[in-house]
Formats: structure tokens, C-alpha cells, sequence
């Protein structure tokens, strides 16, 4: 499976460099390296979930313990999760920081995964979630530490969205 | 059985616990009885309570967490009974009041009116204990053992669709969320 290893793995020790200890996530093909790396990990908690929204309430309940936490999705997870985000993340100024597999962009080839691609970044302008793309991996650490610097001083969600550029190897 | 009696019956317990309880009803009548600071109130993101005491459960293991959950929020999310289940934290009590009712909006049937099963539904996730109760006493006995115990538990409580008549208390969203993490990390040092 092209999944790129290698940037999977810039993006996990970023996100233990940045002190996150705690992962919720639902499977999906370009998180299946993070996936592993965080079961792997005897430091990480990893939270796997039946639906994405269930990780909002899990990261609201590791930040109230003071545990930086990160939700790994899809971003038809994300569209999922929107309810939380909203009554919950937003209304409680809980600090989320989301990692969303940008599926149905420039290059998807699975023909279910399309329209998810089209309203990802109008639903986060639309929810005024601050995002960035990661497309090279030069750009993963800086941009995840500061996603998390950011979800934590605003008390708020902010996104990074995996791109197929970064987690596509073919 | 009256889920205010009820509350009232497990008070003294709840000083020694993080409590985390959905909105409506349990909110306000939780809050009549007296607020502290280790109770958070989730008052919207229906479904989303147990998640949060699962979180809390698995980062705070040396605490007992106790979720204050209904049938119409648990029916909302119900894979959280497959996700608790599958890391079952013994420091975690998860009660669910059941009045077949989603009595604030003005008691519109949920499906425990028509016959599902929440303590059925709890045991086939794979909830190591789960249980109904129909009586004050019952219900406070079961609370008070499953805090004990160090075994994930789901207490069913069958209720009458009663509740406050308002909905609306004096304490901040924010107020609440703030003093409930620094009472947290108050415990900490």
C-alpha cells in the first residue's frame, strides 16, 4: 500500500514533540502507519472509536485532565463530527487539534470519496476553524507545532489537512 | 422512581468523584441540590457525556469518574457503550436515567418507549456490568458498589418522565468548564 511511511512518521514524532499523549482515531488507508505507530507506542494512549464525533468528547475529557491529545479522521470523519465541534468545542472552548485525511481532492480515484473532498474547506471557513494544508513534509513539523500552540492558547479546534501529496506515495 | 430522589440518594457520593452529566433535567436537578466544582455539566452535544468520562477515565486512572447519562443521549451515540467497553475503565460509572422520554422538548417517546433494552444493549457492547434498577434504594445501592467496585459498570435507572420546570440554571457554561479543570488540576499538586 503506498502510504507513505516515512511521512507518517514526521507527522507522529511531531505530534509527540509537541507533548500530545493521548490519540482518538477511526481507521482509514492514509492513517493506517499513525494508526500502528500510536499502538506501538507505550507513551501514547491510542482511543479507537466507532464514530469521529466520540473523540470530541474524548479530547474534552484529556484536556480537562491536562492531557494534549490529537484526533486522527478522515474528512468525511470530520463532516461526522460537526455537531460536536460546535455544541461542544466551541461552546466549552475546548482546544482540538484534528489531523483530516483530505480524501476527494486532485487524484482520488475511489469514486465514494469525492464529494467529501468538494465541502472539506467550506465547512471549516464555514465553522471558522483556522486550517492549514500539509503538502511537503518539510512543512509537517513547524505547521503541526503550531496548530497545537494555536488549539491551545485560542481554546479552540484548529485542523491540518493531509494531503494526497503528503501521504501518497505512487 | 423519581430521578431527583435518586440524585439525592448518591449526593454524599459524588464529593469524592468526577462527575460529568448530560443537559436538561439531570443538569438542573443535579444543580438544585447543590453544585461543586468537581461537576461538569455538558449542556448540548447530546450523546457526547460518556465520551467525555471516557476520556477523563483513561488520562485520570487513580480517580473515579461517574457519567450522568439519559436514554435519549445515550441512544445519540450509542457506539460510545462499544468504545467504552472495549478499554473498560474500573474507575468509571456510567448511570443512565431511562424515562423513555425526550421529556424537555415536551416528552416525546425515545425508543425504550417501544422496547429497547439500554442494560441488553450495554451488555452486548461487551459493558462488563450493567444493570437495572427501579427503586431508590436499588439505585443507590448499585451506585454506591459499582464506586467501589473496580469494574466498568452501566446502572440503568428506570425513571418517571418527570423534571424541573425550568431548564436554564445560574451557572456559566464557561464558569462550569473552567472550575471543573482547575479542580482537576487542583488535584494534581
Amino acid at each position: 500500500m503506498p502510504v507513505s511511511a516515512d511521512n507518517s512518521r514526521i507527522i507522529y514524532d511531531a505530534l509527540k514533540a509537541c507533548g500530545v499523549r493521548l490519540m482518538s482515531a477511526l481507521p482509514e488507508t492514509w492513517l493506517v502507519h499513525l494508526i500502528r505507530m500510536a499502538e506501538e507506542d507505550p507513551e501514547m494512549m491510542l482511543v479507537r472509536l466507532a464514530k469521529e464525533e466520540e473523540g470530541v468528547g474524548i479530547s474534552a475529557g484529556a484536556h480537562f485532565a491536562g492531557v494534549k491529545s490529537a484526533m486522527l479522521m478522515q474528512n468525511h470523519g470530520f463532516l461526522a463530527s460537526i455537531n460536536g465541534i460546535v455544541s461542544f468545542a466551541h461552546l466549552y472552548k475546548i482546544p482540538l487539534l484534528m489531523l483530516i485525511s483530505y480524501r476527494g481532492s486532485f487524484g482520488e480515484r475511489d469514486p465514494w470519496q469525492t464529494q467529501g473532498g468538494n465541502v472539506t474547506e467550506p465547512a471549516l471557513r464555514a465553522l471558522r476553524i483556522p486550517y492549514r494544508r500539509l503538502n511537503a513534509p518539510e512543512q509537517a513539523a513547524g505547521r503541526i507545532r503550531q496548530a497545537q500552540t494555536l488549539a491551545e492558547s485560542s481554546l479552540q479546534p484548529v485542523a491540518l489537512l493531509l494531503t494526497r501529496d503528503l501521504m501518497w506515495e505512487e | 422512581m423519581l430521578r431527583m430522589d435518586c440524585l439525592r440518594s448518591v449526593y454524599p457520593e459524588l464529593e469524592r468523584c468526577l462527575v460529568v452529566t448530560i443537559m436538561g433535567a439531570v443538569a438542573a436537578e443535579l444543580q438544585s441540590l447543590g453544585h461543586r466544582p468537581n461537576f461538569f455539566y455538558l449542556q448540548h452535544a447530546m450523546g457526547l457525556a460518556s465520551s467525555t468520562g471516557l476520556g477523563l477515565a483513561l488520562c485520570l486512572p487513580a480517580q473515579k469518574i461517574i457519567v450522568i447519562d439519559g436514554d435519549g443521549s445515550l441512544l445519540m451515540n450509542l457506539g460510545s457503550l462499544s468504545t467504552m467497553a472495549r478499554y473498560r475503565p474500573g474507575n468509571m460509572v456510567h448511570v443512565v436515567f431511562d424515562n423513555e422520554s425526550l421529556l424537555s422538548v415536551g416528552g416525546f417517546p425515545t425508543a425504550t418507549a417501544t422496547g429497547t433494552d439500554l442494560e441488553g444493549v450495554a451488555r452486548a457492547a461487551g459493558i462488563p456490568c450493567a444493570v437495572t434498577v427501579r427503586s431508590v434504594e436499588d439505585f443507590r445501592a448499585a451506585v454506591t458498589a459499582a464506586i467501589q467496585r473496580s469494574e466498568l459498570t452501566t446502572i440503568i435507572g428506570k425513571v418517571e418522565p418527570r423534571g424541573p420546570s425550568v431548564y436554564i440554571t445560574g451557572l456559566g457554561l464557561l464558569e462550569n468548564r473552567f472550575q471543573f479543570r482547575g479542580h482537576i488540576a487542583s488535584l494534581r499538586k
